[in-house]
C-alpha cells in the first residue's frame, strides 16, 4: 500500500508545530484514501518520540537517530528520505513550508523527478481526467496555492509522478490530536545504510538560534501594516496601539520588502497565518497573497485612505482615513475609557 | 586563487509586488500585461555576491544565465551595466511550460556547457515563491547546495565558507567547491548600473534581436567586438532529452486556475471623525473584542 508521510522537523525534542499541523491534515487525507499515516523524524536524541506524533495520528513512525543527523543539513537528511521514499515508495509527502522544508523538499523532489508545490493553503483530495488523453486518475492530491503575487489560485496536480509531494505553511493547517490515538508503531531507520560520507562534506562550525521573539501566531490582536503606512516612522504609531492594547504588530509583504518592519512580522501566504479575534489593518491594500493569512480573523478593522481598497471587501469595519490620523484617535479614547 | 568562473542564475519576472490599481481589471483580475518585466530582487543580492567575489579574485567572470522569452536579453544587458561580462538565454519554445524541475533540468543541462566554478542564485523569484529552482540544479549537477546565504565570508579552491540566514537566527557554514549558493534577500544590495558599462554595453544583443534589428551598423558593431554578443541557447546546444523539458518533463500540471475576485462582504463604513472612531471603540470594549 501506498502511504502517506510526513516528515517531522523538532528542536530540542519538541515537534514543530507545522509538523503536528501536517500530520493532523495528513490524517484526515489518509482515512479519505483508506491509507495509513506514517511519520518521518530524523535527529539525534529522539527517544520516545514516537509516542507524541501516534497522539496526531502517526501510524507508524520512521526514526533515524544519529549526531550527523543534528542540527539539520540538507545532503544527510536528503539522502536518508530518497532512500527511504524508493523503499516504501508513498503516494503523498508532506513538508513544513520552513527554511529545512524549503531547501529539503526541493533536493529530494529532483532526486525522484517527483512534482513538488509549495506554499499550500489548501489541500484536498480529488479526481482527475485527462483532456488530452481522457485517461482518469482517482484519488489525487488537490495541491492548492496563490500564485502570481497571490492574484490568482491554481489547483496543481501530479497525475503521474510519485510520490506527490508539498509544502506547507506554519500556521496554514490545524493542529488537532487525533480522536482515537494512533498506534505510532516504531520503525528503526539504520542511517548508514543511505548516508555516505560524501553527506557529510557541508560543515555547520557555528550556529545562533533564538527562540522566537515575535510571535503573531498566538496573539489574540493583531495591528498590521502595509506599504500605505509609509515609513517605519510610521509604523511605530501601530506598535503604540498595539502596546495599548495588548496586541502584536503584523505586517504585508509589500511594508516588509520596503524595510518598515521585520521579515518575522509578514502576515500572508508566504509569512504567517493568524485566526486573531481582531484584526486592525493599516494601510493595507488586501492583495489574495495576504488576505489569504488573515481572512478567517474573528473581526477585520481596515484603516485605508482609499474607500474602494480590495480589503475593504473583507472587512467588518472600513474608515476612509489615514493611519496617522485615525491611530491616535483610538489610542486616546482606549486608554480613557477602558478599565 | 586563481580566476573564478562565475554564473549567476536569474529570472525575468512580473513586478508582482506592487499590483496598483491600473493592473487591476473592472471584475478584480489582474491585467499582467500592465505588469512591468523586472530583474528577480533576490537574483540581483545574488549577482552582489558574484561582482564582490570578481571585485575580490582578479580575473574572475561573471555571467547570467536564465531562461525565458527573448526579451529575457534584458536581465542579462541590465546585469552586464551593473559589472557582470555577459550571459547566456535558454529560449526555445520546447522550454515553455516547464515547472521548477523541467526548469532545473535545462539549467543544469546548460551548467554543464558552460562549467563553472561556482553558481550563486536568488533564493526565490516573487511570481512563484518556490524557492526550489537553486536547490534542483545542485541535486542535478551532484553538487552541496547553501542556502538562504547572507555573505560569502571567504573561498578558496577547496572550500567556501557562508553566512546562511535563517527565521531564527544565523548559522555559519564551509562547503567544498564547486557549490551552488542561494542568497537572501537581507544580503547587500547591488550595485547600480555604471555610466561607462552602459555606454559599452548597451548594444550588446542577442542573436534574435540582431535579426530583428536588421540593421547593418549592429551587425558591423557585434563582428567588432564580440563582448556584446549575448549567447543564445536552445535545446540542441544543450544536448538535453527533450521528454524531460518543457510541460512533457513537469510532473506538476496546472489543473485550474481562478482569478481572485473578492466575495463583497458589507463592511461598516465609518470616516476619521472623532465621533465615528469613539463610536467605535466603545462598541469593542463592550463586546470584549478589546480588554
Amino acid at each position: 500500500m501506498n502511504n502517506i508521510f510526513v516528515y517531522c522537523e523538532h528542536e530540542n525534542g519538541r515537534v514543530a508545530d507545522v509538523s503536528l499541523e501536517l500530520l493532523t491534515k495528513g490524517r484526515e487525507l489518509a482515512d479519505t484514501l483508506g491509507c495509513r499515516l506514517e511519520a518521518v523524524v530524523l535527529g539525534h536524541g529522539l527517544k520516545g518520540i514516537e509516542k507524541e506524533l501516534a497522539k496526531y495520528g502517526a501510524d507508524a513512525v520512521w526514526v533515524a537517530d544519529d549526531k550527523e543527523l543534528s542540527p539539520y543539513r540538507t545532503l544527510p537528511h536528503s539522502a536518508i528520505l530518497c532512500g527511504l521514499f524508493e523503499q516504501e515508495k508513498p503516494q503523498i509527502v508532506l513538508m513544513g513550508a520552513t527554511p529545512i522544508g524549503r531547501d529539503l523538499g526541493p533536493r529530494v523532489s529532483s532526486a525522484l523527478y517527483s512534482g513538488l508545490t509549495a506554499d499550500c493553503t489548501s489541500l484536498v483530495i480529488g479526481d482527475h481526467t485527462d483532456n488530452k488523453s481522457g485517461k482518469e486518475y482517482k484519488g489525487l492530491l488537490y495541491q492548492i496555492r496563490p500564485a502570481f503575487g497571490g492574484n490568482i489560485i491554481a489547483t496543481i496536480i501530479n497525475p503521474d509522478q510519485r510520490p506527490q509531494m508539498a509544502t506547507v505553511r506554519e500556521g496554514v493547517m490545524r493542529k488537532e490530536e487525533a480522536k482515537t490515538p494512533a498506534k505510532g508503531e516504531l520503525k528503526t531507520i539504520d542511517p548508514r545504510k543511505w548516508m555516505k560520507d560524501t553527506d557529510l562534506v557541508v560543515k555547520i562550525i557555528e550556529r545562533h538560534i533564538e527562540e522566537r521573539k515575535i510571535n503573531i501566531k498566538g496573539a489574540s490582536i493583531v495591528v498590521a501594516g502595509g506599504y500605505g503606512v509609509g515609513s517605519r516612522e510610521n509604523f511605530r504609531l501601530l506598535f503604540e496601539l498595539a502596546e495599548t492594547l495588548g496586541a502584536e504588530v503584523g505586517a504585508s509583504r509589500a511594508a516588509v520588502d520596503s524595510g518598515f518592519a521585520d521579515p518575522a512580522r509578514q502576515v500572508g501566504q508566504t509569512g504567517t497565518t493568524v485566526r486573531p479575534k481582531l484584526y486592525i489593518a493599516c494601510g493595507i491594500s488586501g492583495q489574495i497573497q495576504h488576505t489569504a493569512g488573515m481572512d478567517e480573523s474573528s473581526m477585520i478593522i481596515s484603516i485605508n485612505t482609499d474607500p474602494e481598497a480590495p480589503i475593504n471587501k473583507i472587512a467588518d469595519y472600513a474608515i476612509t482615513g489615514s493611519v496617522a490620523d485615525v491611530l491616535p484617535k483610538m489610542i486616546k479614547y482606549y486608554k480613557q475609557n477602558s478599565k | 586563487m586563481k580566476a573564478l568562473k562565475i554564473v549567476v542564475l536569474a529570472k525575468q519576472v512580473p513586478d508582482t509586488r506592487n499590483v496598483g490599481k491600473d493592473a487591476m481589471k473592472a471584475d478584480g483580475t489582474v491585467n499582467r500585461a500592465a505588469l512591468p518585466a523586472i530583474f528577480n530582487p533576490e537574483d540581483l543580492n545574488a549577482l552582489e555576491q558574484a561582482l564582490e567575489l570578481k571585485d575580490k579574485f582578479a580575473g574572475s567572470t561573471v555571467q547570467i544565465l536564465t531562461m525565458g522569452p527573448p526579451r529575457a536579453a534584458d536581465i542579462i544587458r541590465d546585469a552586464m551595466f551593473r559589472g557582470a561580462d555577459g550571459g547566456v538565454l535558454l529560449t526555445d519554445r520546447k522550454f515553455a511550460g516547464a515547472d521548477t524541475l523541467a526548469t532545473s533540468y535545462a539549467l543544469s543541462r546548460a551548467l554543464v556547457n558552460i562549467q563553472p566554478d561556482i553558481i550563486i542564485a536568488g533564493r526565490q523569484a516573487i511570481d512563484g515563491d518556490t524557492a526550489q529552482v537553486g536547490p534542483q540544479v545542485a541535486e542535478k549537477l551532484g553538487w552541496p547546495q547553501v542556502t538562504y546565504a547572507e555573505q560569502i565570508l571567504s573561498l578558496d579552491e577547496k572550500e567556501i565558507k557562508v553566512k546562511r540566514r535563517l527565521d531564527n537566527g544565523v548559522e555559519t557554514v564551509t562547503a567544498p567547491m564547486p557549490v551552488v549558493v542561494t542568497v537572501n534577500g537581507s544580503a547587500p544590495d547591488c550595485r547600480p548600473q555604471h555610466a561607462k558599462r552602459v555606454m559599452k554595453y548597451k548594444y550588446a544583443r542577442t542573436a534574435t534581436e540582431l535579426q530583428e534589428a536588421d540593421m547593418d551598423y549592429l551587425g558591423t558593431l557585434h563582428g567588432d567586438r564580440p563582448y556584446l554578443n549575448i549567447v543564445e541557447w536552445g535545446v540542441t546546444d544543450i544536448e538535453a532529452d527533450e521528454v524531460q523539458l518543457g510541460l512533457s518533463g513537469s510532473p506538476t500540471k496546472v489543473k485550474t486556475i481562478e482569478n481572485v475576485v473578492f466575495a463583497s462582504k458589507e463592511a461598516k463604513k465609518l470616516t476619521s471623525a472623532d465621533g465615528d472612531i469613539n463610536e467605535l471603540m466603545k462598541e469593542l470594549i463592550a463586546s470584549h473584542t478589546l480588554g
